[in-house]
């Protein structure tokens, strides 16, 4: 300010007249924007892209087949680009990928495949309020834009709506100024499937395994849809079949209107005038789900405005009294068959196949609300190791432990797969309220090992799905919900409740093994009390009398036979609703039967009378003899969301 | 010494582990051991004789009891192992006896012993049953302890004469009993049990023992079972006195009570190794005002020292009044010194000043 002489020649800069800068204002393309932020939706870096490209390309395959009431089959192949000539490298050290989704969904009319690719919110479902994993209309054409930024190639779609019509090739690319369609070509091809659409896009990306990778979203995919029969092609040329386990679509949920409570006040002026009713009651009444003829008067009345009123010459003043009245008048919560929750059954199926483990439960809970948007929760639960891997543990060769030594699990911690509307988020874990849902529940309470402000330790996998019409994301790129109480709230319930039945499983688990290590310590030890009284008495010893008569006494004050019983029925679902035990006879509860499963060979069990070691897996049931406590399947829900159903027994035993 | 074909009394009775177990099995019983309990409930200060005694609770020890089987299990092991060392006629540490048990029961990931602390205790508790001696069960401690002076024993056939030995002295072994060391001469009028080395240094690098004619024993610390056995046996054959010289602190005056009386862990022993007559030459407490030794050359006593302090007043051992005086007389300076502190005055003030003046005005407490 008091700079004594002031730089002459920096003023004439520094001036801009509002008619220069005015020439330089215009407006920014929707594409333009994400082409320099194209973090924001989920392209911050060349792994995350691979993935993200994947990810739209199944999310929109699977919403299309199941609003079409189609089982989707999906096949979705990740390829090391070919390089000019060059022998294309390992996928490892590939950078340039060719990603393509196919489906048998129902397929694109050839007018709509430039858009639905190539222009930015551009799409079916924003406009609804409906559970669909898409949401907005910007991802799979923003992956497109992605390839085309990253490689320069179009987006590759091929599309057939019915064995009679023709397949349509399409080659297109976004117009990042206009945001709209380029198209390279349009043919007519002739495409080996009756139906369905297939992308192929050609981006920068990195393949990595592991952690939030394209192998992992895809096996989660299959977890949460079990409904879905997904074949992937791996980069590294291996193929992974995840088959369809439930033979019927989720429920179609249906499309609801706004419920007063979850609008902001922009959207109600934005209501207010575009509405088609004459009159304020209409209006409130017709435009609104839960909101009666009745209602609608007690609200204009509370407003102080008249029923009869124009809508659109609402404005001002009196909207805000309209919005602070509906915000004050008791309304009932929004309809909730707008949501298909994924079914307890089904997410038992998800995680039987995929996930390795000794115990599985899985909860549905009511429906909620929040800001006058319902959604369910559900969580799941899959524990232990499996039999493979326990059976691996007991069988591998006995290696002595020096002192200081000790036989640990490794201390691992559970690992939460988190899911909105059926798809798998990947990233941002502690920015989600599933995760801070799994850290607040007590786990300790149900015999599970945890510290301060982390998970949960053990061999476990948690998981927690939210439907709604609207999942709250923290960010455009869809990776965590957002944290409201209510969410949290029932989050919580849901894994406190699958807590529980995992705590009665431990529990009684333990009691078993407890019983079953006081037999086999005793034998243990007779074994070494034997053989050090035969040394001291120099040899001169019965040592197979003194061995028999001291089993006979640790079997007399070990229970005996009584401890066979318990021994043998150390598990089972009873009691536990939605739920498998995995025993060494085979799975217990409702469990599936998994493809292939019938090639393993049942192994015989041996040393079941002299005492085996504690926890052998026995390999599968053994076909003469069922085990006494196996349960007659009672009639398995056909439905995979009739929560009330009171299975606690029914049962289905997998056939091997 | 017991040898190869009959078998001797310790063995006899280590077999009897074994029979423990048989005669029960073949009458459908629980095999138990009984072992008397080792712990300060469970002894007593008999006046009479001066020492502390194992009174008579006893614990069972059962096989079939899923608390106890593994513990029972491990000491038949260690005794089958004791009995091998009778046989083979070996002596052996305890860290080689936790070796020579532990392996991995058959079928199992489980060790017969995880460390040295699960087997220290059943071979204690196996000399308290069996009634014997540590020495007899063939296992020796870590030789602790040095002594120097007018005395000669024979060692596996050797001579060694302890005048001859510089000021190095002879390491006695942990295992003194007359079938390992034989006490062929001792000419000494007394026996000097110093608590720390560096002191029993001192006084062997100054001859102390020949211008006193004495036997000097130290055990560094805590004497083990070794030089306590050795100076009851001096005391005994000898019939001369022992003197202890310990730091003035509460573990100083509890070293010269297990020296005396015997102690808690090992109330079973001290039918054999307490020296009742045993007398307390130094540090005491009243010693700093006698010798005109500087406040500034002791330490501030901490809360371990004060509360180990309280717990010796309570001992049976040290009610009597000059007993109670001294350590009172320590809580009431807040001070404790070591015997080094001595030095302070002259590097030879306890070969020169202090001892001399001590045994002139027979200045100990009993």
């Amino acid at each position: 300010m008091l700079a004594r002489t002031p730089p002459p020649a920096a003023a004439p800069k520094a001036a801009v007249s509002a008619v220069e800068m005015g020439a330089r204002q215009r407006e920014i393309s929707v594409s333009e924007f994400f082409t320099k932020n194209r973090h924001l939706l989920g392209f911050d870096n060349p792994r995350k892209a691979l993935l993200t490209c994947v990810k739209e390309a199944v999310d929109n395959a699977l919403d299309a087949s199941e609003e079409a009431g189609i089982l989707p089959d999906v096949v979705v192949t990740v390829e090391v680009a070919p390089s000019n000539g060059t022998a294309p490298p390992p996928a490892s050290q590939a950078t340039r990928f060719r990603v393509t989704v196919t489906d048998n969904g129902p397929g694109i009319v050839r007018q709509q495949i430039p858009p639905i690719f190539a222009k930015l919110l551009y799409g079916s479902k924003f406009h609804r309020l409906r559970m669909s994993r898409g949401q907005q209309g910007i991802g799979i054409s923003a992956a497109g834009m992605y390839a085309q930024l990253t490689t320069g190639k179009p987006v590759q779609i091929t599309s057939r709506t019915g064995a009679r019509a023709a397949a349509h090739y399409f080659e297109v690319s976004i117009d990042t100024k206009t945001n709209e369609p380029r198209i390279f070509e349009n043919k007519k091809i002739e495409w080996e499937h009756p139906r369905g659409t297939q992308v192929t896009l050609e981006i920068d990306g990195r393949y990595q395994k592991g952690r939030a990778s394209v192998d992992e979203y895809l096996e989660q995919v299959a977890i949460a849809n079990p409904h879905v029969d997904l074949v992937y092609h791996t980069p590294e040329g291996d193929t992974r079949k995840y088959p369809r386990t439930i033979h019927e679509l989720p429920p179609q949920p249906r499309e609801i209107k706004p419920h007063p409570y979850g609008i902001e006040f922009g959207v109600l002026l934005r209501m207010l005038h575009d509405t088609r009713s004459h009159a304020l009651a209409g209006f409130l009444a017709g435009d609104f789900s839960r909101v009666s003829p009745v209602l609608a008067q007690e609200i204009c009345k509370t407003a102080g405005l008249s029923p009869n009123a124009r809508p659109r010459n609402i404005h001002g003043e009196e909207a805000e009294a309209l919005y602070k009245a509906i915000q004050a008048t008791k309304i009932m919560a929004p309809p909730s068959n707008c949501i298909s929750p994924i079914g307890e059954r089904a997410i038992l199926h998800g995680l039987y196949k995929q996930i390795k483990g000794e115990f599985y439960t899985a909860v549905t809970r009511p429906p909620a609300v929040y800001r006058g948007n319902p959604f369910i929760i559900e969580a799941g639960l899959a524990y232990g190791k499996g039999p493979d891997q326990a059976a691996a543990t007991a069988n591998a060769p006995a290696v002595p432990l020096a002192e200081g030594e000790q036989q640990d699990d490794g201390g691992e911690l559970a690992r939460v797969i988190r899911y909105a509307n059926r798809v798998p988020l990947l990233y941002q874990q502690s920015a989600c309220a599933t995760f801070k849902a799994a850290l607040e529940t007590a786990w300790r309470n149900y015999g599970i090992a945890q510290s301060r402000g982390a998970l949960p330790a053990g061999p476990m996998v948690v998981f927690v799905h939210m439907a709604s019409v609207w999942v709250p994301f923290t960010s455009e790129s869809k990776e965590a919900i957002a944290d409201y109480d209510e969410i949290r709230k029932e989050i919580k319930l849901a894994l406190q409740e699958c807590g529980r039945r995992l705590g009665v499983f431990l529990r009684k688990r333990e009691r078993a093994k407890s019983e079953f290590r006081r037999r086999n310590i005793f034998e243990l030890y007779i074994e070494e009390v034997v053989e050090a009284c035969a040394r001291l008495k120099g040899g001169k010893l019965a040592k197979d009398k003194l061995k028999t008569q001291l089993q006979k006494i640790a079997a007399k004050r070990t229970g005996g036979s009584r401890t066979d019983e318990i021994l043998g029925r150390d598990s089972g679902p009873e009691g536990l609703p939605h739920s498998i035990i995995v025993t060494p006879d085979g799975p217990e509860g409702e469990a599936p039967a998994l493809p292939g499963a019938d090639v393993a060979p049942p192994e015989e069990a041996a040393a079941e009378a002299a005492g085996p070691p504690p926890a052998r897996p026995k390999g599968k049931a053994h076909p003469a003899t069922p085990p006494k406590k196996a349960k007659r399947p009672a009639a398995a829900a056909k439905h995979p969301v009739t929560a009330a159903r009171r299975s606690t027994t029914a049962s289905k035993r997998k056939k091997r | 010494m017991a040898k190869a074909k009959t078998p001797g009394t310790v063995e006899k009775k280590l077999i009897g582990v074994a029979d423990t177990v048989i005669t029960a099995a073949d009458r459908s019983k629980d095999p138990t051991l009984t072992i008397p309990v080792r712990s300060l409930a469970n002894v007593n200060f008999n006046e009479k004789r001066g020492i502390i005694e194992l009174g008579k609770r006893k614990q069972a020890r059962t096989f079939f009891n899923v608390g106890m089987a593994k513990k029972f299990m491990q000491t038949v092991l260690v005794a089958d192992a004791l009995s091998e060392l009778q046989r083979a006629n070996l002596t052996t540490s305890l860290r080689e006896i936790y070796y020579r048990t532990k392996h991995t029961m058959k079928g199992s990931h489980e060790n017969t012993f995880d460390n040295q602390n699960e087997s220290d205790p059943l071979i204690e508790d196996l000399e308290v049953s069996l009634a014997a001696l540590r020495e007899e069960l063939h296992v020796r401690a870590e030789n602790a302890g040095s002594i120097v002076g007018p005395v000669v024993f024979g060692d596996d056939g050797d001579r060694v004469d302890c005048a001859r030995l510089g000021k190095g002295g002879y390491s006695v072994p942990s295992i003194v009993e007359p079938e390992y060391i034989e006490i062929r001469r001792c000419t000494a009028d007394f026996v000097l049990l110093v608590e720390k080395g560096t002191q029993w240094n001192r006084l062997s690098e100054d001859k102390f023992w020949r211008r006193y004619n004495c036997v000097l024993l130290t055990g560094n610390g805590q004497p083990p079972r070794g030089v306590r056995r050795l100076a009851r046996r001096l005391h005994e054959d000898y019939r001369i006195p022992v003197y202890v010289l310990v730091d003035n602190d509460p573990w100083g005056y509890y070293i010269y009570s297990v020296v005396k009386q015997g102690s808690i862990n090992l109330a079973f022993e001290s039918e054999r190794m307490a020296i009742p007559k045993a007398k307390f030459i130094g540090l005491s407490s009243a010693d700093p005002d006698r010798y005109g030794l500087p406040r500034n050359v002791g330490i501030k006593l901490n809360d371990k020292d004060i509360s180990r302090a309280r717990e010796l007043l309570k001992y049976r051992w040290f009610q009597k009044k000059h007993w109670q005086d001294e350590i009172k007389r320590m809580l009431g300076s807040g001070l404790k010194y070591e015997l080094d502190a001595l030095a302070n005055k002259d590097f030879r003030y306890l070969t020169k000043t202090y001892l001399p003046r001590k045994l002139k005005e027979e200045d100990w407490l009993d």
